[in-house]
């Protein structure tokens, strides 16, 4: 609970000061995981039906991911990762 | 003033697969996230980095878990804390010197970071240029000259606009509770 009278404008501007930014490229790759949660979709999918291309996610997964045509970000490799137990 | 969506409406939006309203809440919750990371647990860029990552990523695979889409803000403070005494336990095992986190130091700079939140909330509702003039100001450390520039308005009014725009967050915050009242964190 916070005392609303204790809100005299110095403090306000303290507070406003204890939330900078974060970093630019962080909040994109957070902005992208829909899009990546749909490419992960699509890796497992091909992955279960196809021998050839889980024998290449097995070998390199980063290269299979992007052999495949999707960016290789750390939230669908770690992700594929563990889907795919490799 | 500006109409800002509420939490509720935006997480609902989330939830209907609205990638405009995700990338609204991660620009909404990414700064109460990233101060939590670094100021609340002190994690290191890279650390940070990680669990920002994980508890978005968490957040946006479980938001169908959410009991009440009004509890976003506690619910990912609550996961990003998790998160981040994970990471510190981690980080002790292959360093023990490093020792335990100080959960009761964190608990006192997450209370403070949710009543900043409050303010932000309130800021947003007044909406631009205050938004913009404050955000300069107090988060990204720009002079007067810089923000007069960025904003084409005299160097030489910027501080009176700060005052100004300070008083209309502090009505704001009292007007939302109804008048000079308590204010749920």
């Amino acid at each position: 609970m916070v005392e609303m009278n204790g809100y005299d404008e110095e403090h306000i501007g303290r507070l406003l000061r204890l939330l900078p930014p974060a970093p630019e490229g962080w909040v994109r790759a957070a902005q992208e995981l829909p899009a990546a949660r749909a490419a992960l979709d699509e890796l497992v999918i091909r992955a279960e039906r196809d021998a050839a291309f889980r024998r290449q996610l097995e070998a390199d997964l980063e290269r299979a991911v992007a052999a495949a045509g999707f960016e290789p970000s750390p939230f669908l490799v770690s992700r594929l990762r563990r889907l795919l137990e490799v | 003033m500006a109409v800002e969506e509420s939490d509720a409406q935006l997480v609902s939006r989330c939830r209907d697969g609205d990638s405009a309203a995700w990338n609204e809440l991660v620009e909404r919750f990414s700064r109460y996230v990233y101060a939590i990371c670094s100021r609340g647990f002190r994690l290191g860029s890279e650390d940070a980095e990680d669990v920002f990552q994980e508890v978005f990523a968490r957040a946006f695979e479980r938001l169908g878990d959410l009991r009440s889409d009004d509890a976003v803000r506690p619910w990912l403070a609550q996961l990003t804390r998790r998160l981040c005494i994970d990471r510190l336990r981690l980080l002790a095992r292959d360093a023990p010197t490093a020792g335990e986190p100080d959960e009761q130091e964190a608990a006192d700079v997450l209370a403070e970071l949710d009543e900043a939140m409050t303010v932000r909330a309130a800021l947003d509702k007044v909406g631009d240029p205050c938004r913009e003039i404050l955000d300069r100001f107090f988060c990204r450390d720009e002079s007067y000259r810089a923000i007069g520039e960025a904003l084409d308005l005299p160097a030489g009014t910027i501080a009176s606009r700060i005052s100004r725009c300070l008083a209309k967050v502090r009505s704001e915050l009292m007007e939302g509770e109804g008048g000079p009242a308590r204010l749920d964190g």
